[in-house]
């Protein structure tokens, strides 16, 4: 093979590294270019903090939010929505309340992650104040009432008349960094 | 050897005999034959997995293997056969033929494809060693979806590191691939007159390059987030394991064309050698395949129909997955329109190519039906899936493997194979590939999940036929050994151009090919 | 395995008369829900669409393979490409994929629309069985495989299966009032897994963190089994779904029985229903 081949080669071996370096780092990029859609769409809400509502309140117009909670694996604690569902105006400032009764027998730290269904409805429901901002540290045997301030935007789209908000408790305490 | 040499070449010449000829050497045709066997092997070994697999199933209850073991078999047995068997196949393929095609004394970088190829013993010695370690092997399905995975044991982490190295393999491979069909083209040889196994090739490697990479970053955060405490797939921690999904299949998708696209290359040398007739739509070929490559990349979300996406993404992704029928479908015509009004011959390889082109049109009928997001609810994860990808990736890809392989030993060994043994397996093959594969689809249709050990009796007639039809159709591969070593070891002299109507340069060198070839570019016209 | 061996050879030379008596499922089963129904449908259509394809085209390259053959005398023509007939044969199957998107597309719609649902049931999985949670009538029970172990069996027990629902049976079925628009839920516990009932036309995963909604109407009374439709595990195979469409006033009568039953059983343990039983 001829030398100018040889460096032919090269410099076009060079390139396809670089290209499959890019799309190494497109992989990666693909981390935050999800959640950015799903934080877009609903589907998730990676970055959980407070939102602030529009202010102007429907009052033509009833939704339906229904409050459900589960719990993740080896969470064998009592989790329940004591407002199980509730009707409200569209831009009206609501409160609802969950209860955790840590009947474990060991101190736990968990986190709640919310999720919606539909999905559409998510990027129009905005929690003012929320128990899954934060990790929660639960004592043995402590029972706590926790609330959610919401609102939903008048925006919501017309044909969703119910939304579900769920909530997932995960139990993180031997996670590292975690405090408390 | 020395002897049918044409160019031979003083400080060529020696090279290495015995063990260390084939750890030390960087001659393209060494390496391709090193691909081609270790594909072989990890051929009967997926296939053995795949045998107690169909085992089991032979009736309801459990008899042979344990659940656990069940989905470790399923797991390994797809991965062994994927980046195992069919995937460096098709590289033995390439380099035995890529260089012999565009007159190119050998591979671009002859040191780094001796590396690309002594990456995947180790790599494969993981992955099926992995059965041995406490726990078994990973049992979480191939594709490792979260939290499934994290839950394994060492296995998995074994099963990834395997990954990254095939992964790595597999890159290397094709900056090869790509550079000797760019930079050492035989003068004359412009791109739209290569031979449609290099083009395809030249997509599939770039394919490769720009996918690779993505499963490598999937695996990696796989493996952070079962060891470094990272959440990137837990929702916990503000990941989510639906993102797993989207970037393992932004992968897969691509990976179920580079499986695909060298085969569609093979039979498209096969065809008109066989009908005596050049290539239909040389110029349509091209364009199709590529297109079929652009178009894998937006069509993962099929493979996700269940998992509760909007409605426009499921509407998305179902019109793009229909689209990729229209350039398929252009293939299989022109298959058959060089086919049209030629002479054909039915050796062999032609039996093979003929079989792909209806199997493969079968399955890529089961692949539309897919395709429909509403009648993918009702089939996703059944064996309607199983059946589906059986007949294109077996009667597909391995078809094309064998047909490949029947068609250029004469090239390789100097002999010509057995014809009659030749065809007595394709005939095997081709029967008892239907008998294990076709009921299957009726499994599908009536509701049978996949990766279940055990299953509800009504189920029971078809998975007796089907694993009647798997061990016929793994014990006639024996016969496809049997061949390939009779014809290595002897037969009817060869001859250069060892078909009547087999076009192109590999065919003006002697058979066998000698150790060195076009060491002094060839005319081409 | 030698055994497996032999009783597999043994199976072959019996099956294939056996064919022709049994009555298999060789398609999709009956379907019981508007979705379903639509689903049906539309495989159908595909499914001939693809069969008249598959006759056309092979037929041509049948025909070929008997006619052009060398040892028939056939001379090979030169042809190699024909703009005309290569821009006819791609510009048909856009026509044909139209032809089919379009039905489909409107089932996509239907399929995803939840709204104004008569009731609601979240399903939560868990390795290996299934919670339901009646959230209008304030119901909650686990539901798990009623098959006895010993018909199952193992490597070194083989079991024998003698249920008739073997396999696709639990000990408590999910009962719905017929005819009523059911939205469900879907979650799970530790793994993602798949709720699937053919009939009814859902299939769906259950993932942790996360609720996806999807929704079915049983169109007449019955019982409609499915099983989980993604690999969680060991067990996946074990964790059945059974759900019983019955009419509004047996509806009733069974939800009055089960509130009983779970007030017992909340008198007895008020933990256990939080608990997830462990096997």
């Amino acid at each position: 093979m001829d030398n100018a081949i040889a460096r032919k080669n090269a410099v076009l071996a060079r390139k396809l590294v670089i290209i499959a370096l890019i799309m190494g780092g497109f992989g990666l990029a693909l981390v935050p270019f999800y959640r950015q859609i799903c934080e877009a769409t609903g589907i998730s809400q990676s970055r959980i903090v407070a939102q602030k509502a529009s202010g102007e309140v429907d009052m033509a117009r009833l939704v339906t939010v229904e409050f459900v909670a589960s719990n993740s694996n080896g969470l064998n604690w009592t989790f329940e929505a004591i407002d199980k569902m509730v009707q409200v105006h569209p831009g009206q400032q609501t409160v609802v309340h969950y209860r955790v009764v840590n009947n474990t027998g060991r101190r736990i730290v968990a986190q709640a992650v919310p999720s919606y269904a539909p999905t559409e409805a998510a990027p129009f429901f905005k929690k003012l104040q929320c128990f899954c901002f934060d990790q929660q540290t639960f004592a043995p045997g402590e029972s706590r009432d926790m609330q959610v301030i919401f609102v939903v935007e008048p925006g919501l789209p017309a044909d969703v008349q119910r939304i579900s908000l769920s909530y997932t408790f995960f139990d993180v305490t031997a996670e590292p960094g975690v405090k408390g | 050897m020395e002897a049918t040499h044409d160019h031979a070449h003083e400080d060529h010449s020696h090279h290495p005999t015995g063990l260390a000829r084939y750890f030390f050497t960087t001659n393209h045709k060494d390496i391709g034959s090193m691909y081609l066997w270790f594909s072989l092997i990890m051929f009967f070994v997926g296939g053995f997995m795949a045998l107690v697999i169909r085992a089991e199933l032979f009736q309801p209850g459990i008899q042979i293997v344990n659940p656990d073991v069940f989905n470790q078999l399923t797991t390994i047995h797809a991965l062994v056969m994927i980046f195992g068997a069919v995937m460096p196949a098709f590289v033995g393929f390439a380099n035995w033929q890529i260089p012999l095609m565009v007159g190119a004394s050998d591979m671009a970088f002859a040191r780094m494809n001796n590396w690309s190829f002594w990456l995947m013993p180790p790599a494969a010695t993981l992955l099926v060693g992995s059965f041995l370690v406490p726990g078994g092997a990973a049992g979480s399905g191939w594709t490792l979806y979260p939290p499934l995975s994290i839950q394994g044991g060492i296995s998995v982490d074994m099963t990834i590191l395997a990954v990254h190295i095939m992964g790595a393999s597999s890159i290397m491979g094709s900056i090869n691939i790509v550079t000797t069909i760019l930079n050492m083209r035989a003068p004359g040889m412009t791109l739209m007159r290569m031979p449609m196994f290099v083009w395809t090739w030249l997509i599939t490697a770039y394919l490769l390059i720009a996918v690779m990479p993505v499963l490598a970053g999937a695996v990696t955060m796989l493996l952070t987030d079962r060891h470094f405490g990272t959440h990137f797939f837990n929702a916990a921690g503000g990941g989510d394991p639906t993102m797993f999904m989207h970037i393992f299949w932004f992968f897969g998708h691509p990976e179920v064309y580079i499986m695909i696209l060298p085969a569609f290359g093979i039979i498209s040398h096969i065809i008109p050698t066989f009908a005596r007739k050049p290539l239909f739509g040389y110029a349509s070929m091209v364009y199709a395949t590529s297109s079929i490559a652009l178009l894998s990349f937006i069509v993962w979300g099929h493979h996700m129909f269940t998992v509760g996406m909007p409605a426009a993404g499921n509407l998305f992704f179902m019109y793009a997955t229909m689209l990729i029928a229209v350039p398929t479908g252009v293939k299989v015509f022109n298959w058959i329109a060089t086919m049209w009004k030629g002479s054909m011959t039915f050796e062999t390889p032609m039996l093979f190519a003929v079989a792909f082109v209806s199997l493969f049109t079968i399955g890529g009928f089961s692949g539309l039906v897919l395709a429909i997001t509403p009648v993918d609810i009702t089939l996703h994860n059944t064996y309607y899936v199983v059946a589906h990808f059986h007949y294109v990736l077996f009667s597909g890809a391995i078809f094309s493997i064998m047909g490949g392989a029947y068609y250029w030993l004469p090239k390789w060994t100097g002999h010509m194979y057995d014809e009659k043994l030749g065809k007595v397996h394709f005939w095997l093959t081709t029967i008892s590939f239907n008998i294990t594969f076709f009921p299957q689809h009726f499994l599908g249709l009536a509701g049978m999940p996949r990766r279940i050990p055990d299953y509800a009796t009504q189920f029971t007639e078809f998975n007796q036929i089907s694993s009647v039809g798997a061990f016929l159709l793994g014990f006639s591969q024996l016969l496809f050994l049997y061949v390939i070593i009779k014809c290595i070891r002897g037969g009817a002299k060869a001859e250069a151009k060892a078909w009547e109507g087999a076009e192109g340069l590999e065919w003006t060198v002697p058979s066998p090919a000698p150790y060195h070839t076009f060491e002094t570019p060839p005319a081409f016209h | 395995m030698m055994k497996t061996l032999r009783q597999i050879a043994g199976a072959a030379l019996t099956t294939l008369p056996m064919l022709a008596v049994a009555n298999y499922d060789v398609n999709i089963p009956a379907p019981h829900s508007p979705i379903s129904n639509q689903i049906y449908g539309l495989h159908m259509e595909i499914l001939w669409v693809c069969l008249a394809i598959f006759v056309v085209v092979f037929g041509v390259m049948f025909y070929s393979v008997f006619a052009h053959r060398k040892s028939k005398g056939a001379v090979a023509a030169h042809f190699h490409e024909n703009t005309t007939i290569e821009i006819i044969w791609t510009l048909i199957p856009f026509l044909i994929l139209g032809f089919m998107a379009w039905p489909a597309t409107q089932t996509v719609l239907a399929m995803k629309d939840a709204s104004n649902p008569d009731m609601t049931i979240k399903v939560t999985a868990y390795q290996w069985k299934w919670q339901y949670d009646y959230l209008n009538d304030g119901l909650k029970f686990y539901s798990t495989l009623s098959t006895p172990r010993d018909q199952i069996g193992s490597p070194e027990q083989h079991g024998k299966p003698t249920n008739e629902h073997y396999l696709l049976e639990t000990d408590n079925n999910v009962v719905v009032p017929v005819g009523k628009k059911i939205r469900l839920l879907i979650t799970a516990n530790d793994v993602i897994h798949g709720w699937y009932v053919p009939q009814l036309g859902v299939n769906q995963y259950g993932i942790p963190g996360f609720i996806k909604d999807s929704w079915f109407q049983a169109s007449e009374p019955g019982i409609f089994r499915g099983q989980c439709s993604q690999i969680c595990g060991k067990e996946h195979g074990y964790m059945p779904i059974v759900v019983e469409a019955k009419s509004a006033e047996d509806y009733a009568i069974w939800v009055k029985e089960q509130k009983t039953k779970q007030a017992a059983a909340e008198g007895h343990d008020k933990v256990s229903l939080a608990d997830p039983v462990t096997r």
